[in-house]
């Protein structure tokens, strides 16, 4: 347990002097600033807005500049300033059916309707060092463009099979009810879809890969394609009261992941694909991949699949994914502890002195028996 | 059924000019203001500029059960000419924008003024926004590929 201590005020201040020196590093390098870092570590500036649960670049940009790049840090910073702001209300649905599409891909159908767009990726890079980079950086003059832009929307890949009956159907349960609030009431289990999404939506993308990767090697036996991957700008609508009607109040970046997965099938339910669902803000990728199949091996209870596996047990994920908890409890471990060690060093050696008491006790029966 | 017809293509035309404000930096929305030399009138603040923050919901596989996938910052702010009340609602933290943008509803609800705003400041911002998305569009669309599925040759 920690107790609160006093003092060492000086000190606390000198090293908030220090860590700002430290962060600075050598004055004769330029400093860097918070638009290049928006503008130029865009999937840096991603990941903290996932994980601090608050789309701002900016601020994410500003929280990797004041943590000296250091993510979890970075995510803490946006989920304290989200603390401070009152909620203004909830936005309609994000509809990534109407998404402007800068990537999108199937590794499942070659030939979908509205194409593949490999988009800005480094998948097929060869992950050689461009040194370029360290001099001047390499810029091409110009970018293809081709004669006509894309489709306005692309169905959606699982919807496609969903036609044909094969796709678990993704339907709205009776009433389209507004969904849980983590961040208002705290987590119930066994958790409903919603409660799992958003707290995967903000989970550690680290951990989720881990959980995902283990799925795949067997704890858990889900090997799932992936049936759509798209990135792009959707528009956010909100209706205010004042107004009464709807209004679109900008564009996010959002990375969407239809995983599909191989069938189930019961007395009852002929086989089909199942899915898993994983929505992220910017181009987080590996993010959205992995929260696509710890949703789905998170299903396990609704299909019947027991939870044998660390994956499929949801308070085992759930309660551990969190940034900002985790790092929490294993972080404040750092601050002052001493009475808590002082009472434990006390007990010890009291137990100790109690042990050579009566081994020296018993020594002298023997002796005494002996003689 | 008109007034209601007339009404509802008010609502239309209003939100289409809060949703292009709202996608417009400061920078864009001072030089398009310049550029068409509108003149804006004095108005009082009933909600100074505030931010805050949104829900954004979404729904499980795109279009089922919905979830809060996290929050957005958000800027709003309302002011008054005469009679009128302006709004202004939009994505970020800038509250100087929000100020500018609330002026602006006020404004494209004056009949008088609506026309010289609309079409030399909300359309051509418009035509910016549509003409940025769709060289997006284009640049993806070069990235469009073709996979050919190898035979096995046995």
């Amino acid at each position: 347990m920690y107790v609160a201590v006093k003092g060492g005020e000086t000190a606390i201040a000198a090293t908030h002097d220090l860590v700002a020196q430290a962060r600075r590093g050598n004055p004769y390098v330029p400093e860097i600033g918070v638009k290049q870092i928006r503008e130029q570590m865009k999937l840096a500036t991603a990941r903290v807005m996932n994980e601090g649960s608050l789309y701002d670049e900016d601020l994410a940009a500003l929280a990797l500049k004041q943590s000296q790049g250091d993510a979890v840090e970075a995510a803490f910073l946006m989920r304290a300033y989200r603390t401070t702001l009152p909620r203004f209300g909830s936005s309609q649905p994000i509809d990534t059916g109407a998404m402007a599409i800068r990537r999108r891909i199937s590794a499942a159908f070659k030939d979908l309707p509205g194409g593949q767009i490999l988009g800005p990726t480094y998948d097929y890079t060869h992950r050689l060092f461009d040194f370029t980079l360290a001099a001047d950086g390499h810029v091409p003059a110009q970018v293809a463009e081709a004669a006509q832009p894309l489709d306005v929307s692309m169905p959606r890949v699982p919807d496609i099979l969903g036609d044909e009956g094969l796709m678990e159907a993704e339907v709205a349960p009776q009433g389209d009810p507004a969904p849980t609030d983590i961040t208002r009431d705290p987590a119930e289990f066994p958790a409903g879809r919603d409660t799992r999404l958003q707290m995967l939506a903000r989970g550690d993308e680290g951990f989720l890969l881990g959980l995902a990767y283990s799925v795949q090697r067997g704890f858990g036996g889900n090997h799932p394609f992936a049936g759509e991957i798209r990135m792009g700008e959707v528009a956010v609508s909100f209706c205010p009261e004042e107004l009464g009607f709807e209004i679109e109040i900008g564009d996010i970046t959002l990375t969407e992941c239809q995983m599909i997965n191989q069938f189930t099938g019961s007395s009852d339910v002929p086989p089909q694909f199942t899915r898993g669902y994983g929505l992220a803000f910017g181009q987080s990728e590996r993010k959205a991949m992995s929260m696509a199949i710890v949703d789905r091996s998170l299903k396990a209870r609704d299909f019947g699949e027991g939870a044998s596996y660390p994956a499929q047990q949801e308070e085992f994920v759930l309660y551990h994914c969190d940034t900002i908890e985790a790092s929490g409890f294993v972080e404040h471990l750092k601050l002052p502890h001493y009475v808590d060690f002082q009472g434990e060093l006390e007990l010890i050696r009291k137990i100790r002195r109690e042990q050579e008491e009566r081994r020296a006790k018993a020594a002298a029966t023997r002796e005494g028996v002996e003689a | 059924m008109d007034d209601f017809r007339a009404n509802g293509n008010q609502k239309e035309a209003r939100a289409f000019w809060i949703g292009v404000l709202a996608r417009a930096s400061l920078k864009e929305l001072r030089a398009a203001l310049s550029l068409a030399q509108v003149e804006l009138p004095t108005v009082d603040v009933v909600k100074a500029a505030e931010t805050g923050t949104l829900m954004l919901e979404a729904r499980a596989g795109g279009g089922g059960q919905r979830f809060n996938t996290g929050e957005a910052t958000m800027t709003r702010c309302v002011v008054r000419y005469g009679e009128t009340l302006g709004f202004s609602y939009a994505l970020g933290r800038d509250k100087d924008k929000a100020m500018l943008a609330a002026t602006l509803d006020c404004l494209l609800q004056d009949e008088e003024r609506r026309g010289h705003v609309m079409s030399k400041v909300i359309q051509p911002l418009a035509d910016l926004q549509r003409r940025k998305r769709e060289t997006e569009s284009r640049r993806a669309a070069a990235t469009k590929v073709e996979f050919f599925t190898m035979v096995r040759g046995d």
